[in-house]
């Protein structure tokens, strides 16, 4: 029995791949196993080769894996004229064609036989092939089956029905799920489809395969969760009740989540006219006393930059999120990228600050959510969760005790009606809001337009403590040096009275680091463990404090290793330049493994990276070795 | 008890409440147009009952922006052409708050342009007024959306080649539901224009013609003006869109050549606020989204419940 099932379902886009895998990881997961699921999939609205896979294994997954051991190819159907059935296009055989490179050996094959023509096959080699690698092939009539029970759309039924014949799957856990998600005729004509296929399978082939599914062994309930759900419900739980924003993939999972579920917990969502009005509502939302929040991706983000220095001006609290693609410009539209790091930390005029967290796993991105809330509304100042698409569509199983934690309604540092009455004030009776003679940490409370005794005008300007433009120099120096202390003051108190948000992997006492942040932490975290088994002495960081930066934390894990590598999806090694500005020192210490195609890292390609980079002894130190893996991957 | 209640105090409202102390003292030029808006809005605020505490003035960059320094309200001077989006959510957050945006012609009506368009159409109850003197008065003296074609300045030497923008044709097709024009040198309009577009529900469009001293002495700002409903030459009613559209057509086309025409061109009653349209399909909670913060009663629904889902 093999200790994991990558099972990957391939077709076209718009054909049902992502809600059929979806069904089916759950079910995995409902099953006691650990689930990972990772979506390719085109910039284009229907058709073009798409496809999903699911990990299961009854142990923590963190990555896609390297390669897979189960291929379900449905083929496009949108490459057929729907009125004439005539074939057009050279794009329906792509699910079967596209995706053997990666296939394991001994794995297994299932393809439409009502889509994919056996001429189709052969002019692929797939027979050849398959014997090469001892592949076990499959073809069944999905479409047909599917048509004659119900609808031609439910071949995806069809096609689970057989996968869980091949790997000796109970259906409990599937009907389950199907009778969740639809009811009455569809429903009926679903299970006669998926039960249907189950038997035909197991009647009329025989199986010399040894693939099966692992037995899962979890004892407490798991959801399955993308990394845009736990952004979503980290916002929701810090007491975010305003969103605007402007559609952009990959962004537009948070906000549409939001969208959805605001309404029924009192919040309020805006789809504005463009992205710089986006983060200019959650300004005024927030100024106005609501937990605001926008967002958006690399093209989008960058019209907030002006927003975003005005908050930081005025001392509004906010939260963006910046889900990153591939760039420049519109880039890669839905291919994950690292590469707005130095955007998102630099962007705005003058000496801008902001909170940067950057998750690298579906818990991180709930909790660092909730920490940038807490931390906005504590301290004034605006804080960014930065994670990519591959982090914002990935789903994972979470233990839902995970989840169990207090609401967070409270505005930070906003003061009451009696506050306010106790507080200074000028002698024309307005309030001393941004007061730099007792702050605080550089916080200075505020109050909310309404309130009375709290009046103040808010400025984009320089400003005196009531919010006057004042140019006076002394003014000038003593607002901004009480605006510096405020990261300080963070960088404190992350360091000193919270749980770290970096996450460690390997020995502790290990010669050699892995440096790593954001959604390639997993693929990290696997490549250390197999390179411990192989007798390497490796340990890994996964770095979330982009601002203030986890100076003490990274530095101590410098120190103690001989060398390191610093991974990432970007070509111009942002990160890695992140770490020696911040410290200052290192730079020879270090080297870089990045990627860029538009395809995350597997954990056997960092494996190669690291004994490319730190384990040959011939090698330059500062080195920065690009893994490019073949094209189609 | 809410933090929000202050509205309905039983009291006279004296102007001078509406003004700060000694400092800051206006630096606008001597002659400036905006201190008509000013004195307008200082006079309106107090006859339509609003204390300074219940009001809340977004404005934008040019001197315009620096309306609420000098006003005693709560206010937010945000960033050049974003009063809009950053008051409309103001209105969204705390639909007790009375929201009042300005800005310049330039702020408004050029870089701000998109954001005007959609907050109109959109019909959010806030009163939005625009300090239209056809010049970019705080960068020196460069042409704006709304100085006439041929308009010769630092940055178009040889004139202008634009034809002006038609500020009030252009809000009433986005969907405005109040659209008029004062001036400066007409403070009796002005303050009852600006009183009225403030108890207006829904988005009230006052093009406010200021005159700008120091960078566009040319401009027609200085002429007699005639108030468009008193004239006899000009009959229509102001609750027809399709009539008014037309007296603004003529109007603007005039507007630069010696006849200028200012008063209520279009005011619609019965068209719902944004805030009533999100409310009849659901998408706005009944009770002020601030206050909740406030409310110790509150429900804090949690995400917790949302996983169910994704068990």
């Amino acid at each position: 029995m093999s200790d994991e099932l990558i099972w990957r379902i391939a077709g076209g886009s718009g054909d049902g791949i992502d809600s059929t895998s979806q069904n089916f990881a759950k079910a995995l997961m409902r099953s006691g196993l650990d689930v990972f699921t990772h979506r390719h999939y085109p910039s284009r609205i229907r058709g073009g080769h798409t496809y999903v896979e699911i990990r299961a294994a009854d142990r923590e997954v963190q990555s896609r894996g390297d390669g897979y051991n189960f291929l379900l190819s449905l083929g496009d159907s949108f490459a057929r004229n729907p009125q004439e059935e005539a074939y057009y296009g050279n794009e329906e055989i792509k699910p079967l064609s596209e995706n053997l490179d990666e296939l394991r050996e001994g794995g297994i094959i299932v393809y439409d036989e009502g889509l994919i023509s056996e001429e189709d096959v052969e002019a692929v080699n797939l027979h050849e092939r398959a014997e090469e690698n001892d592949w076990h092939v499959f073809p069944v009539d999905l479409r047909g089956l599917a048509k004659e029970h119900g609808r031609e759309v439910m071949r995806n039924t069809a096609g689970v029905g057989v996968t869980a014949a091949l790997l000796d799957m109970e259906l409990e856990h599937i009907e389950d799920l199907m009778s969740d998600a639809m009811g009455g005729d569809i429903l009926e004509a679903n299970l006669e489809i998926l039960h249907e296929a189950y038997e035909m399978t197991r009647e009329e082939h025989d199986f010399e395969h040894d693939l099966r599914v692992p037995e899962g062994s979890h004892e407490t309930e798991q959801a399955l969760l993308s990394g845009s759900n736990a952004i979503a419900y980290g916002a929701i739980d810090a007491g975010c009740r305003f969103i605007a924003g402007y559609p952009m993939t990959p962004w537009t999972d948070v906000f549409t989540i939001l969208s959805q579920n605001f309404p029924d917990m009192g919040g309020v969502s805006e789809q504005v006219e463009d992205e710089i009005a986006a983060a200019a509502l959650a300004v005024g939302a927030s100024h106005a006393g609501v937990k605001a929040m926008s967002g958006s991706s690399g093209g989008g983000f960058a019209l907030m930059s002006e927003p975003l220095g005005l908050a930081e001006m005025t001392e509004t609290p906010l939260v963006l999120v910046e889900s990153m693609r591939a760039g420049p410009s519109t880039g890669m539209p839905t291919k994950p990228e690292q590469a707005d790091l130095e955007h998102v930390l630099y962007t705005s005029q003058g000496d801008s600050q902001r909170v940067v967290f950057a998750p690298g796993n579906i818990e991180e991105a709930y909790e660092q959510t909730r920490l940038a809330f807490e931390i906005a509304w504590d301290y004034q100042i605006p804080a960014i969760v930065i994670y990519d698409q591959k982090l914002s569509g990935e789903n994972t199983n979470v233990d839902v005790e995970f989840f169990d934690r207090d609401p967070q309604p409270d505005l930070g540092s906003t003061l009451t009606e009696e506050e306010l009455r106790e507080a200074a004030h000028d002698n024309s009776g307005k309030f001393k809001r941004f007061n730099h003679e007792d702050a605080e940490n550089g916080v200075s409370p505020r109050s909310i337009p309404g309130q009375k005794g709290g009046r103040y005008l808010a400025t984009g300007n320089e400003h005196s403590p009531v919010g006057h433009i004042e140019e006076d120099p002394d003014n000038r120096v003593a607002q901004m040096e009480r605006r510096l202390e405020k990261l300080e003051s963070i960088r404190a108190e992350l360091d000193e009275e919270r749980d770290s948000t970096q996450t460690y992997y390997g020995p502790e006492d290990a010669d050699y680091g892995i440096i790593t942040w954001g959604s390639t932490q997993g693929a990290v975290a696997e490549a250390i463990e197999r390179l411990n088994a192989q007798g390497h002495s490796v340990k890994g960081i996964s770095v979330s404090d982009m601002m203030p930066f986890a100076e003490k934390e990274v530095t101590e894990f410098l120190e103690s290793v001989d060398e390191a590598m610093v991974v990432e999806m970007n070509a111009t090694a942002q990160f890695r330049g992140l770490i020696q500005k911040e410290l200052g020192r290192f730079g020879d210490k270090m080297t870089s493994l990045l990627k860029f195609n538009g395809n995350p890292f597997e954990p056997a390609e960092i494996v190669e990276g690291y004994e490319v980079n730190l384990a040959d002894e011939d090698r330059q130190p500062t080195a920065q070795v690009r893994i490019e893996p073949a094209a189609g991957d | 008890m809410s933090a929000f209640n202050a509205i309905g105090e039983e009291r006279e409202i004296d102007r001078d409440e509406y003004t700060p102390g000694v400092e800051p003292q206006p630096t606008w030029c001597p002659g400036c147009g905006d201190f008509g808006v000013l004195k307008s809005l200082k006079q309106a605020l107090p006859e339509v009952g609003k204390t300074p505490e219940e009001v809340l003035t977004v404005t934008g960059i040019g001197c315009s922006g620096k309306l609420n320094s000098y006003l005693d309200t709560y206010g937010f001077h945000t960033i050049h052409g974003r009063s809009l989006p950053v008051a409309r959510a103001a209105k969204l957050a705390n639909p007790e708050l009375e929201v009042i945006a300005a800005g310049g012609d330039g702020d408004g009506y050029g870089i701000g342009g998109n954001h005007f368009i959609h907050t109109a159409r959109e019909n959010h109850d806030i009163t939005y007024i625009v300090f239209n003197n056809e010049i970019f008065g705080l960068t020196k003296g460069q042409t704006s959306p709304t100085s006439p074609k041929g308009h010769k300045s630092k940055t178009q030497p040889s004139g202008s080649a634009k034809t002006p923008l038609r500020p009030l044709s252009l809000s009433l097709t986005a969907g405005a539901s109040y659209v008029a024009r004062t001036a400066a040198v007409n403070p009796n309009q002005a303050k009852e224009i600006i009183a009225e577009a403030i108890e207006h529900d829904g988005f009230a469009h006052v093009d406010f013609l200021t005159q700008c001293p120091t960078w566009n002495k040319d401009a027609r700002q200085y002429v007699p003006y005639i108030d468009v409903q008193e004239s006899d030459d000009y009959d229509f009613d102001i609750h027809d869109r399709a009539e008014a559209a037309e007296m603004m057509r003529e109007t603007e086309d005039v507007l630069n050549e010696g006849t200028v025409l200012t008063g209520r061109y279009y005011v619609e009653d019965d068209r719902p606020s944004y805030s009533q349209e999100k409310h009849a399909v659901g998408e706005m909670p009944d009770q002020p989204l601030a206050e909740r913060y406030f409310d110790d009663d509150a429900e804090w629904e949690r995400s917790y419940d949302l996983l169910e889902r994704h068990t």
